[in-house]
């Protein structure tokens, strides 16, 4: 039911207020002494070097897509769990099928070597 | 109650979809397209479909998203400076997209859903639970084109090894 | 809450399932074979598309459904089977040495072509919008990046680039059509759309989501004005991958094409008819025009591939067993015909470097004899000269226009028949009539060998486009099969 999520809602609208009023009344109420260390970005103590908009390496670009692929799979996973019982063991073969047909695709890139960094 | 929650996040997919195709900087564009998905997510809960929402929200929201700003981050194109050479299309683009989009209201805003109704009432998904009702027809009636997405999952996997691993020369 | 599992009727799929297996063993082969053995992948493709032509006989006739309706076995199916694994089987046999020479030898490459006929064939025979479009899919997908193949090279790279944007737009045009089509209807299985329309003719809905459906098949097909991405693409991909995309994705996406508007919309006839009419001269019309002024063999040929989309429309209009038995028939006519076109480039190059400008074919008749007969017969064909099968097509289709009363669409696709004519002889009489030029006259690997694999492809296609323009009866015979409804 809709209204279940009725607390999801709340804590959003809680969490845009919060994050709004915190921004607002800092920026009305703060003393503004900038100085070059205050105004350089923070990153965890080191000193930054180059310019984030430097281009990144196609990479992660390859770890995000064979995420992305797996990612999809558990969707069907789940109700396929839900109802395992009720499926019997036509339910096992027909995920079978899904499975054999990406674990080929797995060993595949693994031989591949597509969960190497290099 | 409903019916304002609905408009809320609607209105909201609908700004924030006009913010993507609009906002010149590709990380805004990106960030719109979140809130597009995150809104889309309440208005499946608004259907009694919550875990079509919960999987808008991890595959969309989580996966797809992050994959988009991976492909902004790998091209690091700055901000769009306007298409350059076939500037004649803009207004035959503006003309033939509003076209379609008066079109497409006038339809909507006139048309009542002439088909049945489904046998899936809020009342009855609450009762079977809708991963249950989704399991059920995906894994009987919907088995073919649910066998079908494997391959189409496998054919990404090779395409994405094809195109952008590095091949080792021998 | 019970489960019943529908009727699946397993052996309905059984030549999508051969495919689909051979696709699995080439990539699992391609991960054990040694780099100087990656032919045998090839030669491991051809066994499972014979042994699925196989199949697809044996089903003939079989006129059943399966998986609780989603996806039939009728002989309008079958036929267009039979056309795709025709066209995959004469596009590996072009591959082999092709991309050997092109340094892309990679098992890969066999996987994706088969995963591309999976969705081909899965395309032309379901029975449901979604598995049509799960079809559309999985052909479009290993295509994109097919197209981009040989990714150190440029124009591959935006052929690729531009097919994936393009196609990811026109799947979305169709997705939003299937949306509109369940809205008004209440199903996505064809028959039952076409009851619910019987019971219910009228409404906006369902003619916008006709509408989107229309243009999804267009984009797809490359129907005027939809039409745009076909000439970078095919020009930028590798030719043995435009020669298989040409043929086959014609054959797959038409066959939904004409199912769906047969079977789930002719209780619309009197709404998309006309605008189909005006899509056709249109893109017959541009088609061939646009041939006429390009100087660079892969582009003609897109063209050309769109003149002749804009042909077999005339049969949807038709409409009737004779619209889509001609359309079948010109179908497995233009399979063989530009095959052996595009295997004709292919012959006729010199390693890796082709003969891509008209200009380039100059005293080629000279230099291989075998390859240069063969383009001509081809592009004769493509033509509509008789004794060649694409005369045979253009007539069937025509008649049925003429007999269910568009005499007038008949008339602008002749009269466009007639100005194909002088682009298409534009290479022949390069290759005849003129001296070759330096840089193609004189090269020492310019043998008159053809690879024995591409002379087989063009030999089988030649025979074909003989066989099919003088003995045409067999071929018409199997093409007049019907639908499940």
């Amino acid at each position: 039911m809709p209204i279940d999520y009725l607390p999801i809602l709340v804590m959003v609208v809680v969490v845009i207020a919060f994050a709004a009023i915190a921004l607002t009344f800092s920026a009305l109420t703060g003393p503004r002494r900038p100085n070059p260390s205050k105004l350089s970005p923070y990153e965890s103590g080191m000193p930054p070097f180059g310019s984030a908009r430097r281009r990144i390496s196609i990479k992660y670009y390859l770890t995000a897509v064979l995420f992305i692929l797996f990612d999809i799979e558990i969707i069907f996973f789940y109700p396929w769990a839900v109802l395992f019982r009720q499926l019997q063991l036509f339910g096992l073969i027909e995920m079978a099928v899904f499975v054999i047909v990406l674990l080929v695709g797995y060993v595949y890139i693994w031989k591949k070597g597509g969960f190497d960094w290099d | 109650m409903d019916l304002i929650v609905f408009y809320l996040f609607a209105t909201l997919a609908v700004i924030a979809a006009l913010g993507v195709v609009a906002l010149r900087n590709p990380v805004h564009a990106a960030l719109c397209l979140a809130v597009v998905f995150i809104s889309l997510a309440a208005l499946y809960v608004l259907l009694s479909a919550p875990f079509v929402a919960a999987a808008q929200v991890m595959i969309y929201a989580g996966a797809i998203l992050i994959l988009f700003v991976f492909v902004i981050m790998l091209l690091s194109p700055g901000v769009d400076q306007g298409a350059g050479a076939l500037k004649w299309q803009r207004p035959l683009a503006a003309v033939f997209g509003l076209a379609l989009a008066v079109e497409l209201i006038l339809v909507l805003a006139s048309a009542v859903l002439p088909a049945a109704r489904g046998q899936y009432t809020p009342e009855r998904l609450a009762q079977i639970g809708d991963v249950q009702a989704i399991g059920a027809l995906l894994f009987t009636d919907f088995l073919l084109p649910f066998e079908i997405t494997s391959l189409l999952l496998l054919v990404a996997m090779v395409g994405v090894i094809v195109l952008a691993k590095k091949r080792v020369r021998s | 809450m019970s489960l019943s599992v529908p009727d699946l009727n397993l052996r309905i799929v059984v030549p999508a399932l051969i495919v689909s297996i051979t696709a699995l063993v080439v990539l699992l082969g391609e991960l054990v074979t040694p780099a100087a053995r990656k032919r045998w992948l090839g030669y491991t493709s051809l066994i499972g598309l014979l042994i699925a032509v196989g199949a697809t006989f044996g089903l003939w006739d079989a006129h059943a459904t399966a998986f609780g309706g989603m996806i039939a076995a009728d002989n309008f199916g079958l036929f267009l089977t039979l056309v795709i694994l025709l066209g995959a089987l004469l596009s590996v046999l072009l591959s082999v040495d092709f991309l050997r020479a092109h340094q892309v030898e990679h098992g890969e490459y066999y996987m994706l072509v088969l995963s591309a006929v999976v969705g081909m064939i899965v395309m032309a025979t379901a029975t449901d919008l979604i598995v049509i479009f799960l079809g559309l899919e999985l052909l479009s997908l290993p295509l994109y990046i097919l197209a981009a193949f040989k990714r150190e090279d440029g124009p591959s790279l935006e052929a690729g680039l531009k097919y994936f944007l393009l196609g990811a737009f026109s799947s979305a045009f169709f997705l939003y059509g299937i949306a509109f089509v369940f809205g008004a209807t209440g199903a996505t299985n064809l028959t039952k759309i076409a009851a619910a329309i019987a019971k219910n003719p009228s409404g906006d809905l369902l003619l916008v989501g006709a509408g989107l459906l229309l243009v999804g098949f267009a984009f797809k097909v490359a129907l005027v004005p939809f039409h745009w991405w076909t000439p970078d693409v095919y020009a930028g991909a590798p030719t043995a991958v435009t020669a298989f995309m040409s043929v086959a994705v014609k054959a797959a996406a038409f066959g939904a094409f004409f199912r769906a508007f047969f079977v789930a919309l002719p209780g619309l006839a009197m709404d998309w008819r006309a605008l189909v009419a005006l899509i056709a001269v249109l893109t017959m019309t541009l088609g061939n025009v646009a041939a006429l002024l390009q100087s660079n063999i892969k582009r003609m040929l897109a063209y050309s591939s769109i003149a002749h989309a804009g042909y077999i429309l005339v049969a949807l209009v038709a409409m009737g067993a004779q619209g889509s038995s001609s359309a079948l028939f010109y179908l497995l006519a233009y399979t063989l015909t530009n095959l052996g076109a595009f295997g004709a480039v292919i012959a006729l190059s010199d390693g890796a470097r082709e003969r891509l400008e008209i200009g380039d074919y100059a005293g080629a008749a000279q230099k291989q004899p075998f390859a240069a007969a063969a383009l001509t017969i081809c592009l004769l064909s493509l033509a509509g000269f008789p004794p060649f099968a694409g005369f045979v097509g253009k007539f069937l289709i025509f008649s049925a226009a003429v007999e269910t009363g568009w005499a007038w669409l008949a008339v602008i696709g002749v009269l466009n028949s007639l100005v194909s004519v002088y682009f298409y002889l534009r290479p022949v009489v390069q290759m005849y009539m003129t001296e070759a030029q330096p840089g193609w006259d004189g090269s020492a690997t310019l043998t008159t060998r053809i690879a024995p694999l591409v002379a087989l492809a063009l030999a089988i296609a030649v025979v074909g486009v003989l066989a099919l323009g003088l003995f045409p009866t067999p071929a018409i015979a199997l093409a007049t099969g019907g639908f499940v409804r």
